[in-house]
């Protein structure tokens, strides 16, 4: 290697220089600005009192209500998402359903917002499709509750599942007939199998998926809010009436402490996640 | 649990053989589980297509209710809403601006970095990665304070432009383009086509531009597609820092004339899917392709 190579190496780092600043500017500064806001107050004293909001009662329960709602839609969605991708996966494995399916839930996996709000408001809201459909035929169905956590579940799903079906479809090819086979020659049932075999292989795929999708629930804001436009019954709707609300006097940084609240659930979800897909890894290559 | 979680010693109960000994029996079976299938599938077809279809019915509703005639009102008064119009104008600005800045802040980084400091490039890939795992509600906290500095140095005409948006975004967009442009990058041989570029007397730019850049062409237009896709459904970020984008405009007129607002839903839906289902088809097509 030339000589020039090697002191344009000490110094090649230099060409990375507008991606770090950039990074360090739009995506570092702003994780510190609430990691530190956490702690000081609007005058950049240190103080403890934004994280006393954290135990505030309103705040509290926003988490709970959070979590519980990212637990049970993820639950939904690995569930039902697994029996999607179980259908998909025996069938033909080139065939028109499989590559319709993962194109569809590609897309829809990623569909969220407004639009998705809208979707189910038209359906099963007040004026919606399903209700009107069903008010002709029977009594009106309730429609209040689209607006509450239960909504939220519903709603969330119609993400939840297909992201379920793009992550266990792997896990799902990585099982192998002849495992199956092996199990029939040694004379055991359907049920044998699915307990005994393709369940205990599947769990740690199962689980990180699960942990996947309660992250990717935990997260989400724009369909909450589209759905919801008062009140904050979830964390991520409590930084909304932080953000957007008359600060309360030495309570400017409340926000950045529900943010700092909200990136450690997402990190102990995403740490244990790393964690099961490490254990699931060695069984499905 | 152990012997749950290890299945070369789940216990395989052995008894006398009565299931798949009979044919008739496993024929059986098979029919009821196409049955199954069928009807899940159905199930789960209706679930995701009927709330598309009431989308479509709701913005196409005529005054006479539901059962009334179908109205392409809404959809012809879109542009009766000048705000509306302009909002969903600087949302295709934005997916613009977004795509091509983020191909340019991030294609020349990872070639050079390919080159010259591979030690560099798990760095790179963590920092790429991490607007996956720090949720979108959460760094609008953070933007919230550094856009306040960046209106204070924009002139008063432009203050309250939503073009401003393309810092927070090519941030947003980072893991998707990062994945697609490394998954580009390996596929080719880097340092050989960038040596024998240079040694010709190319310069860097040259290079860039018209050695690596059409070598990963599909790459490129994957994570343009990608980042177009995101911008146009964006929320988030837009409302909480107050800048007015298709969505945020569409979801402001939803009280007032919901018919409109659906139907620019339907629109920008529409859109987005058109070219995420274009985007599939096509990178199926190539791995086909590259597999015969």
């Amino acid at each position: 290697m030339s000589r020039g190579r090697v002191t344009g190496g000490r110094l090649a780092w230099l060409g990375s220089l507008p991606f770090l600043a950039y990074v360090g500017l739009f995506l570092l500064a702003p994780t510190v600005i609430v990691a530190a806001g956490a702690f000081t107050d609007v005058a950049n004293r240190p103080t403890l009192a934004n994280i006393r909001v954290l135990g505030e009662r309103t705040v509290v329960d926003s988490f709970v209500n959070s979590i519980a709602l990212s637990a049970a839609s993820a639950v939904i969605g690995a569930v039902l998402g697994a029996v999607l991708a179980w259908v998909v996966v025996t069938g033909n494995p080139d065939g028109a359903l499989r590559r319709t399916t993962t194109a569809v839930c590609g897309v829809l996996a990623q569909f969220g917002g407004v639009t998705l709000a809208f979707a189910f408001i038209a359906s099963i809201g007040n004026q919606g499709l399903v209700t009107l459909a069903l008010d002709a035929v029977g009594p009106r169905p309730g429609t209040g509750w689209l607006y509450e956590l239960p909504g939220l579940v519903l709603v969330y799903s119609y993400f939840q599942i297909p992201l379920m079906v793009l992550v266990f479809l792997p896990a799902l090819d990585g099982v192998r007939p002849q495992w199956r086979e092996a199990a029939e020659t040694l004379g055991g049932s359907s049920w044998q199998y699915f307990r005994h075999v393709a369940v205990p292989l599947l769990t740690p795929a199962f689980l990180g998926a699960l942990l996947l999708l309660f992250a990717n629930a935990f997260a989400a804001y724009a369909t909450a809010a589209a759905l919801i436009s008062q009140g904050a019954v979830i964390a991520p709707l409590q930084i909304r009436t932080a953000l957007t609300s008359e600060v309360i006097l030495g309570q400017a940084n409340a926000g950045k402490a529900i943010a700092l609240g909200m990136i450690l659930v997402v990190a102990v979800a995403m740490t244990l996640y790393a964690l099961v897909q490490r254990r699931s890894a060695r069984w499905l290559r | 649990m152990s012997a749950e979680l290890a299945p070369g010693v789940a216990p395989l109960v052995t008894g006398p053989s009565t299931a798949p000994a009979v044919p008739g029996l496993r024929r059986r079976a098979t029919r009821r589980r196409t049955v199954l299938r069928v009807v899940l599938l159905v199930a789960f077809a209706a679930f995701f297509a009927v709330p598309l279809l009431a989308l479509v019915e709701f913005s196409t509703r005529g005054a006479g209710g539901i059962s009334g005639g179908r109205s392409l009102a809404g959809w012809q008064q879109i542009v009766d809403y000048p705000d509306l119009v302009g909002a969903i104008l600087s949302s295709l600005e934005l997916a613009v601006l977004t795509s091509v800045l983020s191909l340019a802040l991030l294609v020349p980084t990872m070639v050079w970095i390919r080159l010259r400091v591979p030690q560099l490039s798990r760095l790179v890939e963590f920092l790429c990665l991490l607007p996956l795992t720090i949720p979108a509600i959460v760094l609008v906290v953070g933007w919230a304070p550094i856009y306040l500095w960046i209106n204070y140095f924009t002139p008063r005409a432009y203050q309250s432009s939503p073009l401003a948006l393309t810092f927070a975004y090519i941030v947003l967009v980072l893991p998707y383009s990062y994945r697609t442009i490394d998954a580009g990058l390996a596929a080719i041989d880097v340092r050989t086509l960038s040596e024998a570029a240079r040694s010709l007397g190319a310069s860097w730019a040259t290079v860039l531009l018209r050695v690596i850049a059409p070598n990963i062409g599909p790459a490129l237009l994957n994570a343009a597609v990608l980042s177009v896709a995101l911008v146009l459904g964006e929320f988030t970020v837009a409302s909480l820092l107050n800048y007015v984008n298709v969505q945020v405009a569409m979801n402001n007129l939803s009280q007032q004339n919901s018919n409109v607002a659906y139907a620019v839903a339907t629109a920008s839906l529409a859109a987005v899917f058109l070219l995420l289902f274009l985007l599939s088809l096509a990178s199926r097509r190539r791995t086909r392709g590259s597999s015969s």
